[in-house]
């Protein structure tokens, strides 16, 4: 029964995606730039590698250069690239000893979605993380189970299980090291690193 | 109850060798209703030696302050002043016909150590001597010859003799603790003394490394580590080094040997749940030892062996749950707070140490198997975690940020006498006290 609603959500849910993505290809890559220069704002996180640039001049005697096609290939890659800066950039956050995913959580991870239905040959590690007030033990094992869970979602929504490796680093590697829930809800995290 | 004859012991072998038996109405030397023993007012004189042999008088001193030292470490004692002495020692020989009792227990001594010391071409003669003061009688006398290097292995020998003449167990002379620190800038294992002294790095892993147990025969330390981007099981020969290393998918984390076997428990992930397995010592899996839904992590077992505490969040929050290992009847023994976790089972078996959070802090707890009445050792002063008991079940090492980063400290069972152990550079977690080497 469960199994089916889950299939039944991911058709809703991906299919439109898949639609989303296929005719507004461009219009999306825009915005996705706009967030990416967003985040750079706030974190040194490095632009999206463009690729190298055009070639030289084609030799003289080539009669059709290609400048058209070249310049498509270009906006496929930097979609993509952009597409896996997002697909990193943005955490799943989640709430003090829990696994669980708030809407919020699961919103971010339907966008993780809809970019790994889109780029089906992409594999990532998703890393479970936990802020520093629980004892390290404990936090390991939650941390594996955020990482879990966030996993679990993304199969759920129909994406193959072997593409996502889970990892937890509990409390070892916080984002920052205040005190106080501001730095706490941001170490409370799954991190997507693309592989 | 195990508390109560230990007690009792003590008590017993006082009363046997030291206190007149006309006094013992008035000698109330330990108060068996009180959590915090009475400290026993011990003077430690410098040792006698060769007056104008300067190797001979430093070493005097050096061998007088580390025997201070030890003594002071385990709580039991209340160390006099050397400058209210009116006897001096050292310029008399520790023989018993030189010692005038009176001018000890007027200062306020119930105990005396008292020795000569000589330096004989590189070989050093030690004689040390515990005396009771009200008594007027010699307790232990002992004689060593060692090399000159040798000294501080002679002080924790004599020590250790004290302790077992005072206590009938032989202290926590000859342990050592292992912990976590960061100083590298990625967490490796450490090792130093009992006292914290002789700090040593034992894992250069570069990568990071935590939780470490030590097998109840001290041969080997087992540990989580990153070394291959993952947390896997590390299970390292102390001696020679020999490895084995368990990297099942997921975690391989929390490693706690089983007392006198060549066994360890440790929490492993690959079957989709996070459950506590055993494993032989070269960590082949015997068998699932938990099997409820959700974290079963730390395990620690009961001294024989028979049982195994664990932290489980079967319940929704994490709380200490104790199994029997033959028949796998589990009972949750913490109802007090919303995150307890870290247990700690001591060498006496009568109680847990944990760590229990309450009010967004940490402290150090100890809970007895019923559950009933835990008993908090630490409070306002910062976190307080990973509490691991001495050997003898007298101390409790534990971690504390209650002066910033996170170091080293130590505690009587009770509580009492909290003091840090070290500081060095990085932030120190993790210590667990090794069992006595010298077994």
């Amino acid at each position: 029964m469960k199994n089916n609603i889950w299939v039944v959500l991911a058709i809703l849910l991906v299919i439109p995606g898949l639609l989303f993505t296929a005719s507004c290809g461009k219009k999306s890559l825009k915005a996705d730039i706009e967030t990416m220069k967003d985040k750079t704002k706030e974190a040194p996180v490095p632009p999206p590698r463009a690729p190298a640039p055009a070639p030289a001049p084609a030799p003289v005697f080539q009669k059709t250069p290609e400048p058209v096609k070249i310049s498509e290939e270009e906006i496929r890659a930097r979609e993509k690239a952009a597409a896996m800066q997002v697909l990193m950039n943005e955490d799943v956050y989640f709430d003090y000893d829990s696994a669980a995913l708030a809407p919020a959580a699961q919103e971010t991870l339907k966008k993780k979605a809809v970019f790994l239905n889109k780029y089906s040959n992409v594999s990532v590690t998703i890393e479970g993380h936990c802020d520093e007030r629980g004892t390290n033990e404990y936090n390991l094992a939650l941390g594996e189970r955020r990482a879990e869970s966030a996993k679990k979602f993304l199969v759920d929504l129909g994406l193959a299980a072997s593409r996502f490796t889970t990892i937890s680093f509990g409390e070892e590697k916080p984002i920052g090291t205040d005190s106080n829930e501001e730095a706490w809800s941001k170490n409370r995290r799954a991190h997507f690193v693309v592989k | 109850m195990t508390f109560f004859r230990y007690v009792i012991v003590l008590v017993a072998v006082y009363i046997s060798f030291i206190m007149p038996a006309s006094s013992l109405a008035g000698y109330d030397y330990i108060d068996i209703n009180s959590p915090s023993l009475r400290k026993i007012p011990i003077a430690v004189p410098l040792l006698g030696t060769d007056t104008g042999n300067e190797t001979g008088m430093q070493l005097s001193r050096k061998a007088s302050d580390m025997l201070s030292g030890m003594l002071d470490f385990t709580g039991y004692f209340k160390m006099l002043d050397r400058d209210s002495f009116i006897e001096d020692p050292a310029k008399t020989k520790s023989d018993i016909s030189n010692i005038h009792f009176p001018n000890w227990t007027a200062v306020g001594a119930e105990l005396l150590v008292a020795g000569n010391l000589q330096v004989k071409g590189g070989v050093l003669e030690i004689e040390l001597r515990l005396f009771d003061t009200i008594k007027a009688g010699q307790l232990i006398g002992k004689k060593y010859s060692a090399g000159v290097n040798d000294l501080r292995d002679v002080i924790k020998r004599f020590s250790a003799e004290i302790i077992y003449y005072l206590t009938g167990n032989r202290g926590v002379f000859d342990s050592q603790i292992a912990f976590v620190s960061s100083g590298t800038g990625n967490k490796e294992i450490y090792m130093c003394e009992f006292d914290g002294s002789d700090i040593s790095q034992f894992t250069r892993n570069k990568a990071i490394t935590i939780f470490p147990a030590w097998s109840s025969d001290g041969h080997w330390i087992a540990f989580t580590s990153y070394i291959k981007g993952k947390p896997d099981l590390y299970i390292v020969n102390t001696r020679d080094r020999s490895m084995s290393v368990v990297a099942k998918k997921g975690i391989n984390i929390t490693p706690a040997w089983v007392p006198g076997k060549f066994e360890l428990a440790a929490t492993f992930s690959y079957s989709g749940d996070q459950d506590i397995y055993l494993l032989t010592g070269t960590g082949k899996e015997i068998k699932k030892l938990t099997n409820e839904r959700g974290s079963d992590v730390s395990p620690t077992w009961s001294p024989d062996g028979k049982k195994m505490a664990f932290v489980s969040s079967r319940s929704g929050t994490p709380q200490i749950y104790v199994q029997d290992i033959n028949n796998g009847h589990v009972e949750r023994i913490t109802f007090y707070g919303r995150y307890n976790t870290q247990p700690s089972w001591s060498p006496k078996g009568d109680k847990i140490a944990y760590s229990g959070m309450i009010g967004g802090r940490h402290n150090i707890y100890t809970i007895g198997l019923d559950g009933k009445d835990p008993v908090q050792l630490t409070g306002n002063a910062g976190d307080n975690e990973s509490p691991s008991w001495s050997p003898d079940g007298s101390l409790i090492v534990f971690s504390s940020t209650r002066e910033g980063p996170s170091r080293i400290f130590v505690m009587t069972a009770f509580g009492t006498d909290q003091r840090r152990l070290l500081a060095i550079s990085g932030e120190q977690t993790s210590p667990k006290w090794s069992p006595g080497l010298n077994n």
